[in-house]
């Protein structure tokens, strides 16, 4: 038993002290902490959001609206594009069907100068020369633009990628502590806020696109065409917010005066005549200024004010619009007043989210299962110990330290790696207790089953530690196959499970196999016992 | 001093001469538990059926109002809810399912939720919510596959390993094995109709490790005598190895069986289906290393000639030296 020079017992002992005293901050709550010294490492666990409390949710891109909606736009610019990038284009009605724009060209000699002109309006994607609309000249005078596939995904990457960032900033907004807010593949979102007890006003804030326009409305049109909410062609018939089915519908133009795009700033205000709840809004120099002329092109008459494809109200152009600054009414609370001011402010989102996931855990529910998966592990842990000891005696000591060791350097190497404890975890954690052992148990019946074929002492230790050891490794590799699979296809609570299991795995083998068996070597060398009792 | 010893220094029990009885009750019981899920089903959570749960405590009273709860709900127009006790009499769990529709408007779904909680902070003075889940019928039935495919996988997985570290035969016999759990362990769920969520799946996958763990120190044990005793029967060289290993398996069973009735006493409610499952699993794993795993190396018609002779020791050939601090 000389395979533990003193050397190799110093250098596992100095390991075993750098594993517990980094566990210790993670045991020690934040005053306590505050003792120590600030050049220390201070690792500390963190709690998964069924401990600490907290709202997590997962929001996902409506993408068949975005691709309907980036549809329209490109068939709004080749409009465009036919009537003002050079001598006008005569061109049939544009056909928005099956994913893809079609139209023809009324003048044969005009076809090419056309598809010019839309080629012009499609952008290069990636290095590979491809571009985001591919434009194909059908059936002679037919003209096809379809987006690609990789221009679609690219656009809807890039959506999702600033709609994170707008996520962000509507959070910081809000003021909670320590949100995450993570891209979870191509369409999807994760946020999770920790002691936030109310997902209501969060989920509205994320869920609203912030999509402010203000256009003019189209007073010719027949008034029965609005109470249908039919509009004519350049118009759109838009209904009203909070109002009931029935009450027809707002017929604007189709052309934006200014969007929220455009604004500075947004602060929920007063009215100052009615004391209506407001949401002020300044605009930035082109906007001011657009605002401005179409305002004193139009006394009299009545524009629209426009929130995610709703009318909030349609007034009368009174007076011109000249510093940048308007006020918006539409039956606010402070209360929803606030979160459009934030939401304006923090940007439009380029795609709608949607919940499709949300989990909240109030911190009262989170605190008693700290509580009580902390008190079963030491209860656990205390009944474990005392059977091992009873069992195997002087090895069931070494088993014990090896156990307690084990724990605090599952808790090190989580708050090293930047973990999450969840209630699983904590499961997690009784379960390495009991399967941490089986190996001791395992050695410890090997030994046992040695000196009974009458093997000397050490001899026994020895041969008990080998051949036991060839089925420790498999099991706990078979194990680590078990956790590994929970780890990836696993998603929160099973993934905080798994990770404790997968670490406990790691560190039992090493303190369970390799520290118990330094402690044995030790004490045959030193004691040179005439018997073991195991 | 006098060490405790559960098993006796040296036992005979012959385990195996009951393995036609234990394999026929085997195949009942498996039997029984596909056909009682398949019919009965299994009373899946909010994580794989999708839908919403909502757990609060009446902080003011003794007893929840179940009844009010009831009716104030249906008075929402909230069909299909339950309503049930959960954890302490004040406290209550209130499940929905995935109302119609809601898979085009996941909105819906949050709406439904927002609704009753409102609801019953405003009814309920004193009430807390402790936490509500809602999933929408998309994420679910996410969760759902890549539960499906961490078990399915896990089971290859395993069986593959045991394969390559022993014999196809091992590998057979410990998928049976662990077939054999996984199909019990549903069993008891679609019988007790306890919730089936994401933490059953985290049981499972360690059933199946654990059941593993005591097949694999069996079947260890069966390779190092078949090539010590090289002349002995196949039946009685089984029975040899189990009774060698019994006492490692009642003492490991032991300390399992501890840790986890103390979770199942003290720890969270949270956490009952997982420790109860983890528990039945204990049971059910270690019979199936004996009666399972085992028996089936008869019937593939292991032998002496299993393993390739090679240079034999007390401590077997030396391919199978590796480990640790040997």
């Amino acid at each position: 038993m000389n395979d533990f020079p003193t050397w190799k017992v110093w250098m596992l002992s100095a390991l075993l002290v750098v594993g517990v005293l980094l566990a210790i901050p993670s045991l020690l709550n934040e005053e306590q902490r505050s003792y120590i010294p600030e050049f220390l490492p201070q690792p500390t666990i963190n709690l998964g959001l069924d401990l600490s409390g907290g709202v997590h949710i997962l929001l996902e891109a409506q993408t068949e609206e975005f691709e309907e909606q980036r549809l329209q736009t490109m068939s709004d610019r080749i409009e465009d594009a036919m009537e003002d990038d050079g001598p006008p284009i005569e061109i049939g009605s544009l056909s928005r069907s099956g994913g893809e724009i079609s139209f023809a060209v009324r003048n044969e000699a005009q076809l090419d100068d056309a598809m010019e002109r839309v080629r012009a309006l499609t952008q290069p994607v990636g290095f590979t020369g491809e571009r985001d609309f591919s434009v194909e000249n059908e059936d002679s005078l037919q003209i096809v633009v379809t987006p690609t596939e990789t221009g679609t995904s690219e656009a809807v990457n890039t959506a999702v990628e600033t709609a994170t960032e707008v996520v962000r900033t509507r959070i910081d907004e809000l003021g909670t502590r320590e949100p995450t807010i993570i891209r979870q593949g191509a369409e999807r979102i994760v946020v999770q806020v920790p002691g936030l007890d109310s997902p209501e006003s969060l989920m509205s804030l994320l869920g609203r696109t912030a999509s402010l326009e203000f256009r003019m409305v189209n007073y010719e049109a027949d008034p029965n065409m609005a109470l249908a909410c039919q509009a004519p062609i350049g118009s759109e018939a838009l209904p009203y917010a909070n109002q009931e089915e029935g009450t027809g519908c707002v017929i604007v133009q189709r052309r934006v005066m200014v969007s929220g795009d455009q604004l500075v700033n947004a602060q929920q205000g007063f009215d100052q005549r009615s004391g209506e709840v407001t949401v002020n809004l300044t605009f930035d120099g082109p906007g001011g200024r657009a605002f401005g002329r179409v305002t004193q092109e139009n006394v009299g008459r009545p524009f629209a004010i426009i929130l995610d494809g709703e009318v909030l109200s349609a007034p009368n152009i009174n007076e011109p619009i000249l510093g940048g600054n308007a006020q918006i009414t539409g039956s606010f609370s402070v209360q929803s007043a606030n979160e459009l001011a934030i939401a304006l402010r923090s940007g439009r989102l380029p795609v709608e989210l949607s919940v499709i996931e949300n989990r909240t855990v109030g911190p009262e529910l989170g605190g008693d299962s700290i509580r009580l998966g902390g008190l079963a592990g030491l209860i656990a842990t205390v009944a474990v110990m005392t059977f091992m000891f009873v069992t195997y005696g002087r090895f069931g000591i070494y088993a014990n330290i090896a156990l307690a060791l084990n724990l605090f350097l599952v808790l090190a190497i989580m708050a090293m790696l930047d973990a999450t404890l969840t209630l699983p975890g904590i499961a997690g954690f009784v379960l390495t207790v009991g399967a941490a052992v089986d190996a001791n148990v395992l050695i410890n019946e090997r030994i046992r089953e040695e000196q009974r074929r009458g093997r000397k002492i050490i001899d026994a230790v020895q041969t008990g530690y080998k051949e036991a050891s060839r089925a420790i490794f498999d099991a706990n590799i078979t194990n680590f196959i078990g956790g590994a699979l929970m780890f990836s296809f696993g998603s929160g609570p099973v993934r905080g499970f798994a990770v404790v299991l997968v670490i406990g795995i790691i560190t039992s083998v090493f303190t369970a196999v390799t520290i118990t068996r330094m402690m044995v070597s030790v004490w045959i060398k030193n004691k040179r016992p005439k018997e073991l009792v195991v | 001093m006098r060490l405790l010893k559960l098993v006796p220094d040296t036992t005979n029990i012959r385990f195996l001469r009951w393995r036609n009885v234990a394999i026929v009750i085997s195949i009942i019981l498996t039997v029984a538990s596909i056909t009682l899920t398949a019919t009965r089903g299994l009373n899946f959570g909010v994580d794989f059926a999708g839908g919403q749960m909502i757990q609060a405590t009446f902080t003011e009273d003794e007893q929840a109002p179940v009844a009010e709860l009831r009716e104030d709900i249906a008075a929402l127009d909230i069909e299909g809810a339950s309503i049930q006790r959960f954890g302490d009499p004040n406290q209550v769990s209130i499940r929905m399912r995935v109302t119609e529709g809601a898979d085009d408007d996941p909105e819906l779904a949050n709406a439904i939720s927002s609704r009753v909680t409102q609801m019953m902070e405003a009814e309920y003075p004193g009430v807390r919510i402790d936490s509500v889940d809602s999933v929408s019928g998309k994420v679910s039935d996410e969760l759902f596959r890549a539960g499906a495919l961490a078990l399915g996988l896990a089971m290859l997985a395993i069986a593959l390993y045991i394969w390559l570290r022993f014999e196809w035969q091992f590998g057979v016999g410990a998928l049976f094995a662990l077939f054999h759990d996984v199909a019990l362990t549903f069993g008891f769920f679609a019988l007790t109709q306890l919730e089936f969520n994401l933490n059953i799946v985290a049981a499972l996958l360690t059933i199946i490790g654990y059941s593993l763990n005591d097949t694999i120190v069996v079947y260890d044990r069966i390779r190092e005598n078949l090539r010590k005793y090289r002349k002995m029967e196949i039946v009685p060289l089984l029975d040899l190895s189990v009774n060698e290993t019994l006492a490692r398996t009642v003492m490991t069973s032991l300390t399992m069986v501890i840790a986890l009735v103390v979770l199942i006493w003290v720890g969270p409610e949270v956490l009952f289906g997982f420790t109860a499952a983890m528990l039945l699993g204990i049971f059910i794993g270690t019979y199936s290393s004996v009666y399972m795993a085992a028996p089936i190396l008869i019937w593939l018609k292991v032998g002496p000639d299993t393993f390739v002779p090679e240079e034999a020791g007390p401590g077997g050939p030396k391919v199978h030296k590796e480990g640790y601090g040997g």
